[in-house]
């Protein structure tokens, strides 16, 4: 990459609440960290983990969700599942090596455009100050060991040079 | 070019400039130029205004030219012009679905500063809208049908007036009032301004036909509980309250009331703002509608408890006789309606003047409400039209009226309440009128806009009602002087700011122009129909420009000042609108629904009953004999919390499937 | 004619999967007359330069099970890939990583150092390590080394198909015999299996309630479970996620599926699935209260990906190294 590092969240809003309140900052022409890609959903009850997770692994420094505030939400409980979700997703991801506050839950009504504007100022400074997530490049890192390798078998050479002369790295003889 | 372009798929982008909304801080050509190199582009525009008809007309031709089969126009909000540019792709002979629209003017150019930023972002998200409308299939629109009656919530002048017009055009209405008669503020003021007609003999009228008229269905004292349903097909739970008078049977004779145990009114009188007495058995004034009465069971001796009870002689059963209207024994009741549109008109409090108390309400007896005023200068209101002050015979002789009580005021409420500056002029006028008092006006800004409204604040003027600008610090009975005619005295402490010194000016009364807030109960009115209520707790239009009367339930409307302070003028133009919006609805006859409603793959469904109770709607349901679970789709509102559930990924969500939505991530983030 | 040629080989696995070839008992025989089985580690003896001398694609099908954990199973994987004309990936650890794919929590030199050095087994004063190489007069002997990450096959080599299953049963693996055998061949990269998932084989699922509401989680051994769905029990079952095809084995003997059949064809992620259904499904709604009922899925990493951490959407816990 070339110039500095900018951190890239990705965003799913709900459409009744934080969609309509990111809308209505941009009516009042708040300014705010142009570091969000909003995806949006009908409720946060549509966000699936596994959009969160494809999301962090095809690039994205963190995930942020906006949805109705409890009671609120437009469909009665969407929220509450996507919360129920999010609370171990939350868990599982720090076990899976991810800081938890690459994942953020912000419960954002349709007339909250500030708050839009500060979460998402908020999670900017956050995660620049984390740094770069960057799986895509650790995926890329972990699968150079299996370069060499392709290569020779590739070309047939496998039978010629020992196995474990394509090891990665020599273990320590006796510890 | 050398594209990947493993399908059929031809994609058509346009960037619209929207003037210099976008333009000025996003590179639409860069954005258009980019746009163009990826696959299954084969068209990439900018341009000035794609909304507008030539942009719309360019749409259509290129789909044509160009054999387009997918469009992509980023420019404002989807939740503004989706439906204008599926419109105009479905006018160029594709399905209106095979569109996705960006957002580059709210979410970007709007909130961002840097135009290189800007730019940047309007790439990766037409990148996703490009990725994604290539998942995109062909839908249909469902038609469902709407129910032709209509539910008013709120009997206050809004209520009244959009009932009316519904009712007048031959629907059936339901009007929801929680009080025991309709009329709501209005009822309770004097002369309206600028014209300084009566309110009465303008709403009184309009309050008695709706008791009459064949198409109207008064529910007075009750309130709706729940609601069920979607547009067009609404039922709606309201509750009856007991007002233990049986309403069919009572004439409103009021037999009751003249023979009850009470002699002599003894209770407050809500509708008199506690100036007036009433007695157990009431009715709320003397126009009320219905005209029947109620049985207040906090005050009436039946109700109470031990000797209390005994001292009850039921005298008003007796004066009632044969008609037998009275029962104590009345309970709640719930009455289950359906209707297919919805008009809220739940209206507006006025601030309470005690969370000022620098102004000394609650605490001087002659400080009063504006609403307080009203009831005191109206001919049928607890003086007779007396104005005297709460020692029950004195006039005033000097009078000050503050502006702006719980009004732009960052303590309190920031907004301008917009009909303060008006009524208390009004209220100067009628006072001076009553009493021939010295009156003051003291006001932050004097705001007079609307019809004939500038030219009452000059004739104000020339009737010497005297105006001060400046904020009040202080209400105080503490005299600094005997000279200065203080002692006894109110002493209104202001800044003028026009003389530029600090004024103490000593009055007999002091009025309070409280402002307008949202109900306290807003907030629950609102999780009932599924609104939204703005920062300051007013309900929340759909648009502030283009759907005024509108809310992001479709079927629901709002109108009045439930949505924001406004004259009565207003109210009844947005009462008049929303129920123009209704019909329209109604008389259309059909709703048509986003197709946006998920669907189980049967064969792919392996019934784990996992998606049965996420659904609030219950258009999941089991199939007992294929067991497996089957999505009512006409009862299906499309939040897609059952997608996301199912754990073998055997639903689908239209427009927004998994593919669509992975297609997004992937485009939002694909490195350059 | 000649019979088609086919191999069998294990990498990272058990030999489980080695025994249900063995399970197909009689079948085998006639698998056995109509293949010529070129390679079979765990029953006959071939040699490497063998495979190797044979020409490219001169394998008709190579079933090769386990996860590719060392230098020499990919080594492996490569030349099988280039002899023959199908690879299929044969039980959980060679689609999915299996449960050597666990190992994908840990960097290489922890486990290393654990397996070597810190295991209470290991007499003090005796801890070694695996040399990759020696050379004593002269001559050198090497071992394969052990990779960083776990990998599922297709992680390493293209793969045609995919057989489920920790071990594929008997049935599957005859179904994907025959449909080889007879040319009647699904869409590449086909898992053998049906397509939706476990419970519409499961004898519990009439027990199913309408209405979940889950107050609490149980494992296993914390429950002394019924004949009904482990999940109206609190207990985790990945069958909802799981792809069928197994005949329920393991729900008819008493233990909840634990996944090894892997997600259904629409499903990216098996644990992050199976996590949205259950957690969707909880009765609380208070954080806190919603953190209580979770505590009873201590190790969802282990849970939702015990057969399917390597082929997850992560793969790998993050953080770790790429080198050691």
């Amino acid at each position: 990459m070339s110039e500095q590092w900018q951190p890239r969240i990705v965003a799913f809003f709900c459409n009744w609440c934080t969609y309509t309140a990111a809308d209505l900052a941009g009516v009042s022409r708040l300014k705010y960290a142009a570091n969000t890609r909003v995806i949006r959903l009908m409720c946060s009850g549509r966000v699936d983990p596994q959009f969160i997770l494809d999301a962090l692994a095809k690039g994205a420094d963190a995930v942020l969700i906006g949805g109705c505030h409890p009671f609120d939400c437009h469909y009665a409980e969407g929220n509450y599942k996507c919360l129920r979700r999010f609370q171990l997703l939350k868990r599982m991801l720090k076990d899976m090596g991810i800081e938890e506050q690459r994942v953020r839950l912000e419960w954002i009504s349709a007339a909250e455009g500030e708050k839009v504007k500060r979460v998402i100022n908020e999670m900017t400074e956050t995660i620049r100050a984390l740094g770069p997530l960057g799986i895509p490049q650790k995926f890329a890192a972990w699968d150079q060991e299996m370069e060499a390798f392709a290569a020779h078998v590739e070309a047939g050479e496998a039978l010629k040079t020992p196995c474990s002369a394509h090891a990665p790295q020599q273990e320590p003889a006796h510890v | 070019m050398d594209k990947p372009s493993k399908s059929n798929i031809r994609i058509g982008f346009y960037v619209c400039h929207c003037g210099s909304n976008i333009a000025a801080m996003v590179d639409c050509p860069a954005v258009a130029k980019y746009v163009e190199t990826l696959p299954n582009v084969v068209l990439s525009r900018d341009y000035k205004y794609m909304c507008s008809d030539p942009g719309q007309e360019l749409i259509q031709k290129d789909i044509a030219e160009f054999k387009l089969n997918r469009v992509v126009v980023a420019s404002c909000s989807p939740l503004l012009h989706e439906h204008t540019f599926r419109g105009a792709v479905e006018a160029g002979g594709l399905n209106p679905f095979f569109f996705q629209m960006v957002n580059i003017r709210e979410h970007d150019s709007w909130v961002h500063t840097d135009k290189a930023e800007a730019t940047a972002k309007a790439k990766e998200l037409a990148r996703a809208a490009v990725l994604r409308v290539a998942q995109h299939k062909a839908l249909e629109v469902k038609k469902v049908p709407i129910h032709p009656d209509a539910l008013v919530v709120g009997g206050g002048i809004a209520g009244i007036h959009a009932a009316m017009t519904l009712a007048n055009a031959g629907k059936k209405v339901f009007l929801v009032e929680r009080e025991p008669s309709i009329g709501g503020h209005m009822a309770k003021f004097d002369k309206t301004f600028p014209t300084l007609d009566c309110a009465a003999c303008i709403l009184t009228p309009k309050m008695s036909a709706v008791g009459t008229h064949p198409n109207i269905t008064l529910l007075s004292y009750s309130e709706v509980t729940k609601l069920d349903g979607y547009v067009g097909n609404y039922t709606v739970t309201v509750k009856r309250k007991p007002r233990y008078i049986i309403e069919d049977k009572c004439t409103g004779c009021q037999d009751c009331i003249v023979n009850c145990v009470y002699k002599e009114p003894k209770f407050r009188d809500e509708f008199n703002e506690g100036l007036g007495k009433r007695k157990p058995v009431y009715i709320p004034f003397p126009q009320a509608t219905p005209q029947v009465v109620a049985i207040d069971p906090k005050t009436c001796l039946n109700f109470r408890n031990g000797e209390l009870t005994n001292k009850c002689k039921k005298s008003c059963v007796t004066a009632c006789g044969e008609k037998q209207a009275i029962d104590f024994n009345q309970q709640e009741t719930f009455l289950d309606l359906k209707v297919g549109t919805i008009i809220i008109t739940t209206g507006f409090q006025t601030f309470d003047a005690k969370r000022m108390p620098q102004y000394g309400y609650g605490k001087y007896p002659n400080v009063y409400t504006a609403l307080e005023i009203e009831r005191l200068v109206n001919t049928s209101g607890p003086t007779g039209g007396h104005v005297v002050m709460r020692d029950g015979k004195t006039e005033p002789k000097s009078i000050g009226i503050i502006h702006c009580v719980g009004s732009r005021d960052k303590k309190t409420n920031r907004w301008c309440s917009r009909v303060c500056c008006m009524y208390s002029m009004k209220l100067a006028h009628l006072l001076k009128e009553h009493t021939g008092a010295e009156v003051y006006s003291f006001y932050i800004d004097m705001r007079t806009p609307g019809k004939g409204y500038e030219e009452f604040y000059d004739k104000l003027l020339e009737e010497g009602v005297h105006f001060i600008r400046g904020r009040v610090g202080e209400v105080t009975d503490w005299a600094m002087s005997k000279e200065e005619m203080e002692e006894g005295k109110l002493i209104i402490r202001v800044e003028d700011t026009l003389a530029g010194y600090v004024r103490r000016i000593p009055f007999d009364m002091v009025v309070l122009a409280t402002g307008m807030e949202a109900q306290s109960d807003a907030q629950d009115v609102r999780r009932l129909f599924n609104m939204s209520c703005g920062s300051e707790g007013f309900f929340l239009e759909r648009h502030p420009k283009l759907a005024p009367v509108s809310t992001f339930t479709e079927g629901i409307f709002i109108a009045g000042a439930c949505q924001g302070p406004r004259d009565i003028p207003d109210t009844v133009a947005q009462a008049g609108a929303a129920a123009a919006e209704a019909l329209a609805l109604i008389d259309k006859g059909h709703i048509e629904q986003e197709p946006n409603t998920a669907y189980i793959i049967e064969e792919e469904c392996c019934g784990c009953k996992s998606c049965l109770p996420l659904c609030p709607y219950t258009a999941i349901t089991f199939d007992t004999g294929k067991k497996k679970a089957v999505i009512n789709e006409a009862l299906c509102k499309g939040c897609g919390t059952c997608v996301a559930a199912c754990p073998s990924g055997s639903i689908v969500q239209n427009l927004f499937d998994d593919d669509e939505i992975f297609s997004e991530i992937q485009g939002v983030l694909a490195h350059e | 004619m000649s019979k088609p040629k086919v191999a069998f080989y294990w990498c990272a696995s058990c030999g489980g999967c080695e025994e249900t070839v063995v399970d197909l008992a009689e079948d085998i025989l006639g698998v056995v007359e109509k293949v010529d089985i070129v390679l079979w580690p765990v029953a006959m003896d071939f040699k490497y330069k063998d495979i190797e001398a044979m020409p490219d694609k001169s394998i008709t099908a190579t079933f090769l099970n386990g996860a590719i954990r060392m230098t020499e199973q990919e080594e492996m994987a490569r030349l099988l890939r280039r002899k023959s004309v199908y690879l299929i990936a044969y039980g959980s650890c060679a689609h999915l990583g299996g449960i050597p794919g666990l190992a994908n929590q840990f960097p290489r030199e922890q486990i290393l150092k654990f397996n070597y050095e810190d295991a209470p087994t290991i007499p003090k004063g005796e801890q070694t390590r695996p040399l990759t190489a020696f050379t004593e007069e002269g001559r050198t002997t090497t071992l394969p080394a052990l990779h960083n990450v776990v990998r599922t096959l297709d992680q390493v080599v293209d793969v045609d198909y995919y057989v489920p299953g920790c071990p594929p049963t008997p049935k599957i693996t005859r179904a994907a015999v025959d449909a080889l055998l007879s040319g009647k061949l699904p869409p590449k990269g086909s898992v053998i299996a049906p397509d939706h998932a476990l419970c519409d084989e499961c004898s519990r699922k009439d027990t199913k309630p309408d209405k979940w509401d889950f107050v609490e989680f149980k494992r296993p051994h914390q429950k002394l479970m019924d004949e009904k769905c482990f999940l109206a029990q609190g207990v985790v079952c990945m069958g909802p996620a799981t792809r069928a095809g197994c005949d329920a084995v393991c729900t008819e003997g008493g233990m909840p599926c634990t996944g090894c059949f892997g997600p259904t064809s629409r499903v990216r992620d098996q644990g992050a699935k199976i996590l949205s259904s259950l957690c969707s499904n909880l009765a609380a709604k208070e954080e806190d209260e919603i953190e209580a009922t979770l505590a009873g899925i201590p190790d969802p990493v282990g849970t939702f990906y015990r057969y399917g951490l390597a082929k997850s959407i992560l793969r790998r816990k993050i953080n770790l190294p790429a080198k050691s």
